[in-house]
């Protein structure tokens, strides 16, 4: 869970033209301003501006609107079409389905699947159940995070993997495993982690 | 005394007709059909532990706490989440409970600090008395764990900790201290209707979070304190609390901010206000609240507040202290040589609609006894005076049909002219509720207030009609009734007059009044309007809510009438559910009225003219009465600039700032010779008085005050008045010194008086408040326990009265110099004219009042957001920034009247209603301007208003 932050970004977007609409994207990463104030701020590079953000929610949001209980389906288009939900698009969705913003909020925060932040451009899960955990998924959990130089949740300096921990992809028979992107991968060791690694990177 | 404590049952209430019994440990309970084990096991006088369960909200199971076995079941369900069947065997303890109990509380209290006897909430915390309850001894688990409590963790920063949020002026939020037990996310959702409290993340890392992680006061929060109020730990705390302690006594007693009239517990220590608590059994607002009643009482204590009579000769000289019997015979003497010189009908006075009823009925007495005139008048005045007019020609009475809980009842309601999530917003939670119930809402207004759609609310039709044509909109509805037959003929038939219906229905039937021929005075689609009508006529139990939005107009009688017209019509009066319900701006203008405020109307709403009436009070009073109505408040300021009415008594009044025309009301005061202002404050009104009576707050004084619903309510004295003296012993002794021989030792007495010459009060006493809590009049020998809902067995009045509402547009119209329409509104955190709020911490909502602006407006005039801008209108001008928004139609322009800096009424006219000079306050035609500053006028006000609030240091007498 990140900083109690005071979401700087939206009352500047509220009360402002837009020049500053324009310069919030969707790569939030939180910067430091004082002892508990944050301000979002944004990684030009991947720039998506407020106004297309809106065009491009409000059409998940309008294909799904007519389900009973849209919040899932749309919150799952979101991260498909981004790659993660930003958190302007929550407000956006919070408004068209006619809900508070608190409550997508709980919703989207509740499931670690749906990622605040832009992951790498691939995303490796290594499973930490019970009984991936009984035949070495610790071990290769570690070996995962030495050789990324990153914990749970982070990505490489180079952007090329995230690593995230996930409970059960129901291959226990073939324990321990993984899912890179979208490919299942059983009986993972130190050396199978590698290769896997080494063709994300290639 | 001791601290009113009220019995929490767990879960809510229901209401079945069919009732089951229950065996709970050896006792047989019988409870409605739908009850839980809980509820059922606590209305035995068994308590059952808990903590996430509440009896204001729903169950929710998640606590594990109140865990029960029950023959024949598997397992140990929860009691909160399980309904009571017939026959059902229930075991609230034995050693399998007791050690599943520990076991839960031993994890709770892992992960909790243990600083309970420097905590805020020790002596006041369900998680403190479940420790007890439970037997918990010690924890297995340690505290060293993960956990929330602690800032580091293992010499590094605890990444779970997150600090106190203080942003809320009233309460603070410390997560450290939350047991995730959803009771406050709860309330806001179910009580209060706003959703703006979640759980964010999930298992260990669950916490409660305002709007999207941020903190309360930039969240969607509205400060109600409902989520405090179901805090069972110190995570939502008061402030006040956290400063002085926990509250030993408490006394109940009402609201004085709007007319929803809310009962609270006022929890004192010593003479020392600690809080302001939602009583659970006042039948207004069944233990809810909004930000003024619950936290906003700071003004009583405010250093503004004048505690010392004070006079002067002329308004211009500064103010001098002096004894109450300097001041009361000062002002005697000088209305009495003011009658001598000028005639007895050159004095008059002002009832407070924010005094008791006692309060009320005592300077209407002073008036017409010892005056000798009838020119006494209210702020009803300036805003449902028609309603009075308009209900009481069509029903036969001047208030409102139903109670509040009526609303449960409702399946579509039409709310016209009020925004109660602003103005009652206790009763727009009741009424969410309702409509996430499945009802259906109809709002006609010029603005899209939140109600039309706010999360999980959506109004079925939103008719955004241009000000001033509320008659149009109302009849062409009527139109869609009348013509596609969709009226209840029975109900007519039986309860009103059938040839003045028919009357009525060739009228409304008219093509001139049809939705396609309105849509071109209102600017509604017609579509809608259509659409609107037969959802209100085929929809169920139809209810019309209505407010200012539709009395100060210039039709504003004729406006009341057609909504009593359009109910009659649809077979909606006399059954829970339905009827015609204004929402009353004051906490006590419904009782003020009733008092005998108006110059032409007895308590009662007796016509002076009426010998019958007037015998009584001559009996008892001992004086004659004069039949001839008296002057107005227009009408006094009016002689007064004519210099034929000389001197006033206004109680708790500030006429300048919210009466109409402040130009015109200056120059009315200024010519009096005797200025008599009766308050707390020195207001606006105040810079114009040649005496000033301080005067009590609420929480001062006894007596009662009169809700929308004519719910009389008791107002409790919970400290002694501040000033020396409550506002009735105030009026008692200017009644004494000018020679009358008044003797009231208590206000009980007061309302014997008004019981013994009042028919509808005739069965009202003190005692009978003591009982039941509250009656709603009339309240006699018919109806000994009062009367929730009226003209069930057929109207008051006889037959209801179908009246012709011919649309007549107003003579304020727009045209090329004033294009634009201002309406004006209120807001949540202020209140009226904003001496009090604006004397408490609800000012961090709202600083100055704001000009809100349709954006297509505000292009064309070069305008951006929070610009300032001068507001022009034929009568005036003043400045004030602006909002853009869509809120309001192009077009059309809005602004509250909080700030006396402002001075809205600088800009209204003097346009009024037909029928009661009710102001036309939602209708002036302006033009709006960049401006770079304030106006001379606002400049000369401000140095006006300086000089004439200064104080002579007082000295102490030597000689």
């Amino acid at each position: 869970m990140p900083q109690r932050s005071n979401l700087i970004d939206k009352v500047l977007l509220s009360r402002n033209g837009n020049a500053l609409l324009n310069a919030v994207t969707v790569l939030p990463t939180l910067i430091k301003i004082n002892k508990d104030c944050f301000v979002r701020e944004a990684a030009l590079s991947l720039s998506v501006t407020t106004e297309e953000m809106s065009v491009r929610v409000g059409a998940i949001v309008d294909a799904r609107a007519e389900l009973e209980g849209p919040l899932l389906p749309i919150l799952h288009d979101v991260q498909k079409e981004f790659g993660f939900v930003p958190q302007p698009a929550l407000q956006i969705i919070a408004s068209r389905l006619n809900l508070s913003r608190a409550e997508v909020h709980g919703v989207a925060s509740f499931y670690h699947d749906f990622r605040e932040e832009h992951p790498g451009r691939h995303v490796l899960k290594i499973c930490r159940a019970e009984a991936c955990q009984s035949m070495g998924a610790d071990r290769v959990a570690n070996h995962a995070k030495r050789t990324l130089n990153v914990d749970w949740h982070e990505t490489t300096a180079d952007d090329a993997i995230t690593l995230e921990p996930v409970y059960c992809l129901g291959l226990c028979a073939c324990a321990p495993a993984a899912l890179m992107d979208d490919k299942l991968v059983g009986r993972v060791d130190e050396d199978r982690l590698d290769t896997l690694i080494g063709e994300a990177r290639s | 005394m001791s601290l009113v404590t009220e019995i929490d049952y767990g879960t809510p209430a229901v209401t079945s007709e069919k009732t089951v019994t229950l065996n709970i440990d050896g006792f047989d309970v019988t409870v409605p059909e739908g009850t839980s084990v809980m509820r059922a096991s606590m209305e035995a006088g068994i308590q059952i532990p808990k903590l996430c369960a509440t009896d204001m909200v729903d169950a929710f199971g998640s606590c594990r706490l109140c865990l029960v076995e029950i023959e024949g079941r598997r397992g140990t369900p929860s009691s909160c989440t399980t309904p009571a069947t017939d026959g059902m065997v229930v075991r609230t303890q034995n050693d399998r409970l007791k050690k599943l109990r520990r076991g839960v509380m031993e994890l709770y209290i892992s992960d909790h600090p243990l600083d309970c006897l420097t905590c805020a909430a020790n002596g006041d915390c369900e998680l403190q008395d479940m420790a007890g309850a439970v037997g918990l001894r010690d924890v297995r688990y340690g505290y060293e764990g993960e956990n929330h409590v602690k800032t580091r963790q293992n010499g590094e920063e605890n990444p779970r900790y997150m600090a106190k949020d203080e942003s809320n002026p009233y309460f603070t939020y410390d997560p450290s201290k939350c047991i995730v037990c959803s009771r406050c996310v709860r309330a806001c959702e179910e009580v209060q209707g706003t959703f703006a409290l979640t759980i964010e993340g999930r298992g260990f890392e669950s916490r409660v979070s305002p709007g999207m992680h941020e903190d309360f006061l930039s969240s969607e929060c509205v400060s109600c304190g409902a989520c405090v109020q179901a805090c069972p730990t110190a995570t939502l705390q008061e402030k006040s609390v956290i400063e002085i302690g926990q509250p030993e006594h408490s006394v109940v007693t009402t609201c004085a901010y709007c007319g929803v009239g809310c009962s609270f517990k006022a929890e004192m220590r010593g003479d020392e206000l600690v809080r302001m608590v939602p009583y659970k059994d006042g039948k207004a607002n069944r233990g809810h609240s909004c930000v003024k009643g619950r936290f906003a009482y700071g003004y009583a204590s405010h250093k503004d507040r004048i505690l010392n009579p004070m006079i002067r000769e002329n308004i211009n000289d500064p103010w001098r202290e002096v004894s109450w019997e300097e001041a009361l015979t000062y002002t005697a003497n000088k209305f009495r040589s003011l009658q001598e010189q000028y005639g007895k009908e050159s004095i008059g006075g002002i009832t407070s609609s924010r005094c008791t009823n006692e309060e009320t009925f005592l300077v209407q007495k002073l008036i017409r006894a010892g005056f000798g005139n009838n020119n006494v008048d209210t702020c009803a005045r300036v805003c449902h005076s028609p309603t009075g007019y308009g209900l009481k020609t069509t029903f036969g009475t001047s208030a409102g049909t139903q109670d509040f809980d009526s609303v449960e009842h409702t399946d579509v309601v039409i709310l016209i002219g009020a925004n109660p999530t602003d103005g009652h917003p206790v009763f727009a939670s009741r009424l969410k509720k309702r409509l996430r119930a499945g009802a259906q809402l109809i709002v006609i207004d010029p603005r899209r207030i939140d109600l039309v759609r706010s999360p999980h609310i959506k109004a079925a039709a939103h008719l955004p009609l241009r000000p001033g044509s509320n008659v149009a909109v109302l009849t062409a509805l009527a139109h869609v009734i009348v013509t596609e037959s969709l009226f209840d003929e029975a109900f007519i038939r039986e309860k009103c007059d059938w040839s003045e219906f028919e009357d009525w229905a060739a009228f409304v039937a008219d093509a001139k009044n049809s939705p396609e021929e309105i849509e071109k005075i209102s600017g509604v689609p017609a579509d809608e309007m259509r659409k609107a009508a037969r959802i209100f006529a085929t929809g169920g139990n139809g209810a019309i809510y209505y407010g200012l939005g539709v009395t100060e107009h210039s039709q504003g009688s004729t406006t009341v009438m057609a909504i009593a017209n359009l109910a009659m019509a649809t077979g909606n009066i006399g059954r829970p559910g339905v009827g015609v319900n204004p929402l009353r701006g004051q906490n006590n203008v419904q009782g003020s009225c009733d008092m005998g405020s108006f110059p032409h109307e007895l308590p009662g709403y007796r016509h002076i003219s009426d010998d019958g009436a007037r015998d009584i009070f001559e009996k008892l009073w001992s004086v004659k009465l004069n039949d001839e109505p008296g002057l107005r408040i227009p009408n006094m300021l009016d002689a007064a600039v004519d210099g034929t009415f000389r001197g006033i008594y206004i109680q708790g009044e500030d006429i300048l700032q919210s009466d109409p025309d402040t130009k015109h009301v200056a120059a009315g005061l200024a010519a009096m010779e005797c200025v008599v202002v009766h308050d707390l404050f020195l207001n606006e009104t105040a810079n114009y008085a040649h005496v000033f009576l301080p005067g009590s707050t609420f929480l001062e004084k006894d007596g009662t005050f009169t809700n929308a619903e004519r719910r009389i309510n008791r107002v409790r004295k919970v400290m002694k008045p501040k000033n020396g003296y409550a506002d009735w012993e105030v009026t008692q002794n200017l009644a004494k010194a000018m020679g009358l021989d008044w003797n009231y030792t208590h206000p009980s007495q007061i309302m014997d008086e008004i019981a013994a010459t009042t028919p509808s009060f005739a069965g009202v006493n003190y005692d009978l408040l003591e009982r039941e809590g509250s009656v709603q009049w009339p309240c006699n020998e018919k109806a000994p326990l009062g009367t929730p809902v009226m003209h069930i067995d057929g109207f008051v009045r006889g037959k209801g009265k179908f009246v012709v509402t011919e649309y007549v547009a107003t003579d304020e119209k727009t045209g090329p110099r004033f294009p634009l329409l201002l309406t004006t509104g209120r807001i949540l955190s202020q209140y009226n004219v904003g001496a009090q709020t604006r004397r408490t911490q609800n000012s961090v909502w709202h600083e100055e009042d704001l000009l809100e602006i349709h954006p297509h407006d505000a292009e064309q005039r070069g305008i951006r957001d929070g610009d300032w801008i001068r507001l022009a209108s034929r009568s005036g001008d003043t400045t004030l920034r602006t909002k853009i928004t869509d809120r309001v139609s192009p077009g059309v322009v809005y602004t509250t009247f909080h700030h006396p800096g402002t001075q809205a009424n600088v800009i209204t006219t003097d346009f009024t209603d037909w029928a009661t000079n009710c102001p036309e306050y939602k209708v002036t035609a302006v033009q709006v301007s960049a401006s770079n500053g304030p106006t001379e006028w606002q400049v000369e006000y401000d140095e006006q208003a300086k000089q004439a609030r200064r104080i002579l240091p007082t000295i102490d007498a030597a000689e």
